[in-house]
């Protein structure tokens, strides 16, 4: 049977064929599908670890203990997971285990577009990467036995347009993998340094044998055509090679990319006239094949940052591009927002009113750096916010400098690494102010649930950890949960803290306007009272707007939230339902 | 089986362009074609400009489309149109919702929405020009706007032989197969 599947899909389908009785990941853009889709297959035992290094720690356990595992992750993900991952790469594996990374080139939804190819080079695991949904599914069959014939961890990985590019794949049925024996190995598993000098050998070792699996490998392959021109390349770049030279040019197609092997690339270079390398981003095959002592042409025609796509390979190696309209007609961005009644808007009004610095974290909330609230300072990586605060403050302090800082961070990304900022704060005496944006969801990523909302991944009820009672436990003196949509209180709740020097967390919890059943309500400017001062879209809601001077409320998108109600200072907004 | 054919679906997330373009390639996929798309997810979706990107043909490589390459693109909000105009081929049609759909600048008055779009796109552009909403809301709901674009684009690209109306019924929950039927049937009668 065939199905159209997504990149995502089609590595759950993979997992699921392919005997995988356990996953984990954390949520990211654009891996998050992998582990949605995965939770469909009942046969597999899948959730959503807080942050990724615990999803890879997990991964690891089921594979000591012999079933088939997964972890999945964004690319910045593998940062968080990296401690696990390059002790892993020594233990090697009992039951086959795969992790998968998923790049962002172009960054449609990430802070930054690094190359996790390297990660593969740096911590001696094998790459594979796929190029579309069917070798998304094939590749996690190949990465599974590599695993458990070469004992050892194997990465996969995928970028943007084959995680969320769909394609056509052909299903097959479950083959159900017995769970191997568990067996006490310590030399093999507890990695002091007496063992793990052995074992840093037997990796050696090992990459010998996988260089050698890397010529051979059937996923690495020639496709000889005319051999005026040759050109290496892997993952969506062979797609797009294909699409602009068909079967005009060599291509060395390589689905293993770490090792790599260098006499197949020999061979090749060899085949070929003038020899190209083809690749997003960094000039990871470039560098080796460089190494080799191969003349190729790689960088310096094709850009290392951004995405690459076919008009790009086409102009750089071809020297033209496709014929096309050109519009002179300039229109304005359309840049994301919060959405009308989203509980974070009112937290930002307030706090953009204070003019404190902002330390910001990832999540739906980053968007409150965006005009025309701009109520953030920074945003760097997960859980930075409150640690970033910590340093912030007490810098100033030492220094001599007196200021209130204040961090956000949202309910899922404090459970994934926003916790030890807080113990920071605590065990050193800090007083910058966290305000956690409990909007009751991971909310930027589609929605998924967290230790906090009371539900698993496979649609168990759970506890739900309490955010207030945790912070207290730590030993924050001073807990406030607040009613987001209540600027009153959100207001109370600041100036309190800009008053005190006592460790203080404020909880704004308040459900996403997205989360089912949506809030229905709505608020209307009363033309009479409103006096046009426009501060009602000082709150950058989108349901608010401006027309030939009048202001009004589109009642379509409007929920009632009232943010814009307690703005006006003329009382021309009331609530109508 | 003919060449490869590039559709381009823009507008603004929350529009249901990922709806239409899965519907498209379900279709698409039952009668035999090779069939690849693009999407994104994420940040951009948060009322921001979104697109997806649908190619098929006997054997299609790259998921997503050049500038210049596109066959047709379906635009859900006329500013988007424009956006994208450049990835349409010469030839190429536009298949145009007419709503306007103002970004925050436009909302809060730090900039203007440009006028005479329409004018302006079928200038340059064979432009098929549908009020694809006021059409849905006459069915009962806006949202249906997506599927009668969808209809539209299935008659222009004479497509109407593929059990349409089964993808509808497989993609959509069961109390909205009426509506969506009904807007793909309005669509297929706008041109």
């Amino acid at each position: 049977m065939k199905k159209i599947m997504m990149g995502d899909e089609a590595v759950a389908r993979g997992a699921y064929e392919h005997g995988i009785t356990f996953a984990a990941a954390y949520p990211g853009t654009p891996s998050t599908e992998i582990l949605e889709n995965i939770a469909k297959y009942k046969e597999i035992y899948s959730e959503w670890a807080p942050n990724e290094k615990v999803a890879v720690e997990a991964a690891i356990g089921a594979s000591i203990a012999g079933a088939r595992s997964l972890a999945a992750m964004k690319h910045v993900g593998l940062n968080v997971a990296a401690d696990p991952l390059f002790t892993f790469a020594y233990t090697g594996v009992n039951g086959g285990c795969v992790i998968v990374t998923a790049d962002d080139p172009g960054m449609h939804s990430s802070q930054n577009e690094q190359d996790n190819r390297y990660y593969a080079k740096f911590a001696k695991i094998p790459m594979l990467e796929p190029s579309d949904s069917q070798e998304c599914k094939d590749f996690v069959g190949y990465a599974l036995d590599i695993s458990e014939k070469y004992d050892t961890p194997v990465l996969l990985r995928l970028t943007t347009r084959v995680s969320h590019g769909k394609g056509v794949v052909e299903l097959g049925e479950r083959q159900n993998v017995e769970m191997k024996p568990y067996k006490k190995d310590i030399p093999k598993y507890v990695m002091v340094p007496a063992n793990a000098q052995k074992r840093h050998v037997v990796v050696e070792e090992r990459l010998k044998a996988l260089r050698q699996l890397s010529e051979e490998i059937s996923i690495n392959r020639i496709e000889w055509n005319d051999r005026e021109i040759g050109i290496i390349t892997s993952g969506i770049s062979y797609l797009y090679v294909k699409e602009v030279f068909g079967d005009e040019v060599s291509i060395l197609k390589l689905g293993m990319t770490y090792p790599l092997p260098s006499e197949l690339i020999k061979k090749f270079a060899e085949g070929v006239k003038k020899l190209y390398v083809v690749e997003e981003l960094e000039p990871y095959i470039e560098e080796h094949v460089k190494s080799l002592g191969i003349k190729v042409i790689g960088k310096e025609i094709l850009p290392i940052v951004g995405e690459l796509n076919p008009g790009i390979i086409r102009k750089a190696i071809k020297g033209h591009e496709l014929e096309h309209i050109s519009v002179d007609t300039k229109v304005p961005g359309r840049p994301p927002m919060l959405c009308a009644g989203c509980p974070h808007r009112g937290v930002f009004y307030v706090l953009k009113k204070k003019k404190v610095p902002v330390l910001g974290d990832i999540g739906c909330y980053t968007l409150g750096a965006a005009p025309p609230l701009e109520a953030m300072d920074t945003c760097v990586c997960m859980g930075a916010s409150i640690s970033g605060s910590h340093g912030f403050q007490k810098a100033n302090e030492h220094n001599g400098r007196k200021q209130k800082i204040f961090s956000v961070i949202g309910d899922s990304t404090f459970f994934h690494s926003g916790i030890t900022g807080l113990i920071d704060i605590v065990y050193n005496k800090g007083n910058a102010v966290p305000i956690i944006l409990d909007n009751r969801i991971t909310a930027m990523t589609g929605h998924q649930h967290n230790p906090g909302t009371g539900k698993t991944l496979m649609g168990e009820e759970s506890p739900e950890i309490d955010i207030a009672k945790l912070s207290e436990a730590i030993g924050v003196k001073r807990v406030r949960i607040v009613d987001p949509f209540n600027l009153k209180e959100v207001e109370n709740a600041v100036d309190e803290a800009m008053n005190t020097d006592d460790t203080m967390v404020i909880v704004a919890k308040g459900p996403c306007a997205l989360i089912p059943p949506r809030p229905q309500g709505e608020c209307r400017i009363d033309q009479d009272k409103c006096k046009k001062c426009g501060l009602c879209l000082r709150i950058g809601c989108p349901a608010i707007s401006k027309k030939d001077g009048i202001l009004s409320i589109d009642p379509d998108q409007c929920t009632g939230c009232t943010v814009c109600m307690q703005v006006c200072p003329f009382d021309a907004i009331e609530k109508v339902r | 089986m003919q060449e490869v054919k590039s559709i381009l679906m823009v507008g603004v997330g929350g529009q249901g362009t990922i709806l239409a373009s899965n519907v498209l390639a379900e279709g698409l996929l039952k009668s035999g074609y090779d069939v690849k798309m693009s999407e994104v997810h994420g940040m951009s979706q948060r009322g921001g400009s979104v697109n997806t990107q649908i190619r098929f043909g006997e054997k299609v490589y790259s998921p997503v489309i050049e500038v210049g390459a596109a066959d047709v693109i379906v635009a859900f909000e006329k500013m988007e149109a424009v956006r994208w105009l450049n990835y349409l081929k010469k030839d190429g049609v536009i298949i145009l919702n007419t709503v306007e759909i103002p970004p925050l600048s436009v909302l809060i008055s730090k900039e203007e929405y440009p006028k005479n779009l329409i004018e302006e796109i079928s200038k340059s552009v064979k432009t098929i020009a549908v009020d694809a909403d006021k059409i849905a809301e006459s069915l009962g709901n806006i949202k249906a706007q997506n599927i009668v674009l969808l209809g539209v684009l299935v008659k222009y690209l004479g497509l109407q032989g593929i059990d349409w109306e089964e993808v509808i019924k497989n993609n959509v929950p069961q109390k909205f197969v009426e509506l969506n039927t009904n807007a793909f049937r309005k669509g297929l009668e706008v041109i």
